[in-house]
């Protein structure tokens, strides 16, 4: 497909996941410098579970980005999964299933509408999901009165909060960890599947995919519901960590952009890998943890964030031919 | 410079200046950011001012911490009087947390019991905007109130709306937060944020091991009913030498209270105590000590139950300072005080009880909902607890 334009040879391939990895080590050396305890399993074990979310959200705002669009909806639809979760389970630990299967059916159906606003309406995707965004706000907002109610039961929140415990060598491995590593290895299945290379395509050059056959718009909407799903899983494993609240998924969309950015993934699509851009979250985890270690205050994270989006864009611009 | 700053700080509010005020000396050299200097809101007259009351015994009718006021200064209202029944507006800042959910629900009960002689009760939420305020304010001016109450979103911005409103004529009843004017009849509050900082940090000072290490957590910053607790804590912990190795936002958002805890538990390997301003992200500060595996140290929360029932479930060592939500019962009160023409009390300081291991029991209600704030004054009203929850 791609032999319809010509293009000129990158001179490292390019969104591959080795930079991140190299970025990664880097870290890590860093971490083990000033904090080795920070490497001891149990402490590795309960990052990893708590950084489990993000990486999700990264991998879903990929699928996203990848097809050449952006996903802003998600940090308020987790948040609003959330919120609902708690109302509607309201501790009764007998509502954990049904709710469950709802919050991943209503994130996936929110994905829904972002694709079909998206690609049959064609209002950009940066429009439709800020607008997404905005309804979801303001419908939770109206729903709850303001402030969330409820509970969620301890059966909901052991995904996010509780462990596989006593595990030779590890420790305790939070389920979230295992829930991410599952889902990561459908991810990288998924992208070296048909779809994974249409989707690719189909950011890299739209035109082009369409004129060999490709259903765009099709192609890109099942993208935007997989980043929903990823929001419905990461809603879980948020609620479990930290409990109901009305910030819940606030920022989280920047975030994943970020973490996706960071992992070499282009925006405006067409370049990355999913590992990369999960890599990628761990990366800005880690970065933060580490920023901690050296008692830098938290309240430069959205700087921080911000500055690596436009590095990374910039690099990636500098490093890419122009069309 | 901060340490230069805090003297100066600490000699204005007439303590003990004679002692070294930064870092524990003597122990190991504290190896987190301290305290900081002294927040731009500090005012120390203020601040002695409220530490005395936390000491003042109120007057009024026992066992309604409502009706009760802390050194009482009476204004005459007869030129109010007015014959029933009334219409009272309300102009409130916002609805947008538990907090002013619950107390909102408490006020509306407290009107309940007033149907004799309150006709109509009118409330225009402004959604946490000055500028929807200020025209909120100015719509209910034209619709004929015996009386205004207003819950000010923010203070410099709303001051001119409720000069104009004291303009009119209407007894301008305002509380919780303040305005920059004398012209209300009367102004309703609890005692304020310095009291609530400085019985957290005295709590948390004295019960930690000695030489420990603490960690505060703040909302976020500029916020003046914020500023006043931080500042209060701050005090206390420079007296006390306390090592705080860590002053950090958390928005709010348990998430990040989790992270920013477990972070600390990292670095530091243990953490002997905390202090929070507000006890919204408690619980997940708790949650954070537990899932590290951690013993949770001393630590302030606030009224709200879901920290109340881990607190008598886990056995912590906590208190909860509170900014009781009963508050929003004595503007009604006081409206229809001012409306009979009997003299009350301006300002209207309020008690502002804190919640110990002694009389934690009492607060504890089982059916009601976690986010609720216990301190509501409202299990004797109509509808409890159907309506608060």
């Amino acid at each position: 497909m791609q032999d319809t334009l010509p293009r000129r040879a990158l001179p490292v391939r390019a969104g591959g996941p080795l930079p991140i990895l190299a970025i990664l080590g880097v870290l890590l050396v860093l971490v083990a410098i000033r904090q080795p305890d920070f490497l001891a399993p149990a402490s590795l074990m309960s990052f990893l579970g708590r950084s489990a979310p993000i990486i999700l959200l990264a991998a879903g705002q990929y699928f996203v980005i990848v097809s050449g669009e952006f996903d802003l909806s998600v940090g308020s639809l987790v948040t609003a999964e959330v919120v609902i979760a708690a109302r509607l389970i309201d501790g009764d630990p007998d509502r954990t299933w049904p709710v469950m299967a709802l919050v991943l059916v209503s994130a996936a159906f929110v994905g829904l509408v972002n694709g079909l606003i998206t690609s049959w309406l064609r209002v950009p995707s940066f429009i439709t999901t800020l607008g997404m965004l905005l309804i979801l706000v303001g419908a939770v907002y109206l729903w709850s009165d303001g402030s969330p109610k409820g509970e969620l039961s301890e059966q909901f929140r052991r995904f996010g909060r509780r462990a596989v415990e006593d595990v030779p060598v590890l420790g305790r491995v939070p389920y979230a960890l295992l829930i991410v590593l599952l889902l990561a290895v459908l991810a990288t299945v998924l992208m070296r599947s048909d779809f994974g290379r249409i989707l690719v395509a189909v950011g890299d050059n739209p035109r082009a995919a369409e004129l060999s056959g490709v259903r765009v718009g099709r192609t890109r909407t099942i993208a935007f519901v997989l980043s929903g799903c990823a929001a419905g899983v990461a809603a879980i494993l948020l609620g479990g960590y930290s409990g109901v609240s009305f910030q819940a998924g606030s920022g989280l969309e920047f975030s994943a952009i970020t973490a996706v950015v960071l992992g070499g993934v282009a925006l405006g699509g067409g370049r990355g890998s999913v590992a990369g851009a999960m890599l990628g979250a761990l990366t800005l985890e880690l970065l933060f943890a580490l920023m901690n270690f050296f008692g830098v205050s938290g309240t430069v994270r959205p700087a921080v964030q911000g500055a690596i989006i436009l590095l990374a864009v910039a690099v990636s611009a500098a490093r890419s031919p122009s069309r | 410079m901060a340490s230069l700053a805090a003297v100066i700080v600490l000699s204005l509010a007439g303590c003990s200046t004679d002692e070294p005020v930064t870092g524990p000396s003597g122990g190991p050299p504290s190896t987190g950011a301290g305290t900081g200097e002294q927040s731009k809101f500090f005012v120390s007259a203020d601040y002695e001012a409220e530490l005395a009351m936390l000491g003042a015994t109120a007057t009024g009718p026992a066992g309604k911490p409502w009706e009760q006021v802390l050194n009482p200064t009476m204004v005459d209202t007869a030129s109010f009087k007015k014959a029933g029944p009334h219409k009272i507006c309300f102009s409130n800042a916002a609805l947008n947390n538990p907090w002013r959910q619950v107390g909102f629900k408490t006020m509306q009960a407290e009107v309940e019991t007033h149907r004799d002689k309150i006709a109509e009760f009118v409330h225009v939420d402004a959604e946490g905007k000055d500028q929807k305020q200020i025209a909120d304010i100015n719509d209910l001016l034209g619709k004929d109130c015996d009386a205004l109450i207003v819950s000010p979103n923010t203070t410099a911005t709303l001051t001119p709306a409720v000069e104009a409103a004291c303009r009119t004529g209407v007894p301008v009843i305002v509380f919780d937060r303040g305005v920059d004017t004398t012209c209300p009849v009367t102004y309703i509050n609890p005692i304020g944020g310095y009291g609530f900082g400085h019985v957290g940090a005295e709590f948390v000072a004295q019960k930690m091991k000695p030489g420990g290490k603490v960690l505060a957590l703040r909302i976020l910053p500029g916020v003046d009913v914020l500023e006043t607790r931080w500042s209060a804590a701050k005090l206390v912990f420079d007296r006390a030498k306390v090592d705080v190795v860590g002053v950090e936002f958390t928005d709010g958002d348990p998430a990040k209270t989790k992270k920013i805890v477990d972070d600390y538990l990292q670095r530091y390997g243990t953490i002997d105590g905390i202090w929070m301003d507000a006890g919204a992200v408690a619980v997940a500060a708790v949650e954070a000590f537990q899932d590290a595996g951690k013993p949770v140290p001393p630590i302030n929360g606030e009224d709200q139950l879901d920290f109340l029932r881990m607190w008598k479930d886990q056995k912590l060592t906590a208190i909860a300072p509170t900014y009781p939500t009963y508050q929003w019962r004595t503007p009604i009160i006081a409206a229809l005080r001012i409306l009979d023409g009997e003299q009350v009390s301006n300002p209207w300081k309020l008690p502002q009880p804190t919640i110990t291991e002694q009389n934690l029991d009492e607060y504890l209600d089982p059916d009601m909902p976690p986010l609720h704030y216990a301190m509501c004054g409202c299990t004797g009203l109509p509808g409890y607890p159907q309506r608060w929850k």
